[in-house]
């Protein structure tokens, strides 16, 4: 069976400044894999370039087995598969919930408008959001404009989505709602790529953790191997004040 | 002007009051000028007033036409050259060198020059196909001249955007002009409406220049009124029918403005 994403020899470079030094990174079909490490150490970046939005400086990204880094691919084809959530939302704010979350399926994949939106009422349903699809962003709090976008990502149907710090950017007390979101989508066998801070979380919600450092993975296994008995002194120095923080 | 507020019976009343207060010293200081009495005579004759009132307005009706169909076209022109500057990537270089020689160039020529030199320039190349008409090369000048500058306010409005929605949207798979189409532009445009209406204040005004090339438009016709009737009236009347044009279009602006800020103060209390 293919891989559902397989990164070889990635590097990506800045101006001459490389943040990404060399990563290898496979996700079977319905693995969650979580990405940690701390502010800078390249997570975001990845998942960018996994989207498409950066483009690699070398090494190849391969989707189901196609290679999507290669020049003759369609991006915009290839970025509809790949759902992908930010950590300031980006929600539209000109636009309705529903309005936000039926443009791509209408514009891009040309489906009705009723069509688009029935089932864009029945993600907002499953996200306990059907009251809001009138709404404008700036009318949600940040963990009901999080899941919006969360919901404008999944009316695409993507076979992989990429969370990027999805939680960051909310009060302590949305976090929760969030995070039960993408619990949900584990469960129901989303194949997902995630940059996290919430240690807890991925502890819990990840088949596999990998640590990055410095634009290289450091160090990768299970949850309960690499939080409870990390091999590499930078992961230990990392999780150590990671709990010095509090935060598992 | 506006007076509101928790004393609002109190803050009208002394609005009230200044007001009335400021207008008694104008009319003061300018009726007890020494040449007063002859500038009475010569601007403000109530039967010439009268008898422009039933002429000018006719006039003016194509200052209006003019107007409106600048606009209309400069509203689309002055989108594609935005939008041809804000084209990104190499092989564009041509087009934005174009959109930018182009606004540069419009901004910096008077207005007048451009509708002298195409209103007489124009007709004179006796190309076959090409329309003669004055009043044809006097709206195609002001399009030229307004479209520069309406161009660079949509380009602050495109450029005003987080390019995050930008991101937002290509990760949907929306190709780059369904982005510009469907979150960029929208976004934008409602954020410069307020400038927009300002260039558009402008324009009204100088739809007056046409006439430089030959149509009696408003401005026109009350100089062949003061020339026929050696007083300058005529000039008021017309001067009133601009303002009275004008107004409406003021005060959406700054009804659109305050809106606008509304609309910040909502969105920065809900972050």
């Amino acid at each position: 069976m293919t891989d559902a994403l397989r990164v070889e020899a990635l590097r990506k470079s800045f101006n001459g400044t490389e943040v990404l030094k060399g990563i290898d990174l496979i996700l079977a079909e319905h693995e969650v894999v979580c990405l940690i490490g701390a502010s800078g150490s390249g997570k975001s970046t990845l998942l960018r370039c996994v989207n498409l939005t950066e483009p690699v400086t070398s090494g190849r990204i391969l989707v189901e087995g196609e290679e999507i880094t290669s020049p003759r691919v369609d991006a915009n084809r290839v970025r509809r598969n790949i759902g992908i959530v930010f950590q300031a939302f980006n929600l539209f704010p000109h636009m309705t919930v529903l309005e936000n979350i039926t443009l791509a399926p209408r514009k891009v994949l040309g489906k009705p408008k009723a069509a688009a939106e029935g089932e864009a009422l029945e993600l907002l349903d499953r996200f306990g959001l059907a009251d809001k699809a009138e709404e404008y962003p700036d009318r949600l709090s940040g963990g009901q404009q999080q899941r919006a976008a969360i919901v404008r990502a999944l009316a695409m149907r993507p076979r992989l989505m990429l969370l990027d710090e999805v939680t960051s950017a909310l009060d302590p007390e949305l976090v929760g709602e969030v995070l039960g979101v993408i619990r949900e989508l584990a469960e129901s066998g989303m194949t997902m790529l995630i940059a996290t801070h919430e240690m807890s979380f991925a502890r819990e919600i990840a088949n596999r953790v990998c640590f990055l450092d410095a634009g290289v993975i450091l160090e990768e296994g299970p949850p309960e191997e690499i939080f409870s008995a990390p091999a590499n002194p930078r992961t230990q120095e990392f999780l150590r004040r990671i709990i010095e923080a509090g935060r598992l | 002007m506006r007076a509101s507020g928790t004393s609002g019976g109190r803050s009208i009343l002394i609005a009230l009051a200044s007001t009335v207060l400021f207008a008694v010293v104008v009319v003061l200081v300018v009726s007890n000028a020494p040449g007063w009495p002859e500038v009475q005579r010569q601007f403000f004759n109530g039967g010439l007033f009268r008898e422009s009132l039933g002429v000018i307005p006719e006039a003016f009706f194509l200052n209006v036409r003019i107007f409106l169909i600048a606009e209309v076209v400069i509203l689309v022109f002055a989108l594609v050259l935005a939008i041809l500057r804000s084209l990104e990537g190499p092989v564009f270089f041509p087009l934005r060198a174009l959109a930018i020689v182009y606004a540069d160039f419009f901004r910096g020529i008077p207005t007048i020059l451009v509708i002298y030199m195409l209103g007489f320039g124009a007709p004179a190349l006796q190309i076959s196909g090409i329309p003669r008409d004055p009043l044809f090369w006097g709206v195609v000048a002001l399009v030229l001249v307004y479209s520069a500058y309406v161009s660079e306010v949509y380009r602050a409005g495109i450029e005003s955007v987080h390019p995050s929605q930008a991101a937002a949207a290509r990760s949907l798979g929306l190709s780059r002009a369904q982005a510009l189409r469907f979150v960029i532009l929208p976004q934008a445009v409602r954020r410069v409406m307020p400038p927009l209406l300002n260039d558009f204040i402008g324009l009204q005004k100088d739809t007056a220049l046409v006439a430089l090339l030959g149509p009696v438009e408003a401005f026109r016709q009350s100089q062949i009124e003061v020339a026929a009737n050696f007083n300058y009236t005529p000039y008021l009347v017309t001067a009133l029918l601009f303002v009275l044009l004008t107004i409406p279009l003021a005060r959406l602006t700054d009804w659109l403005v305050a809106r606008e800020r509304r609309s910040r103060l909502a969105l920065g209390a809900a972050r």
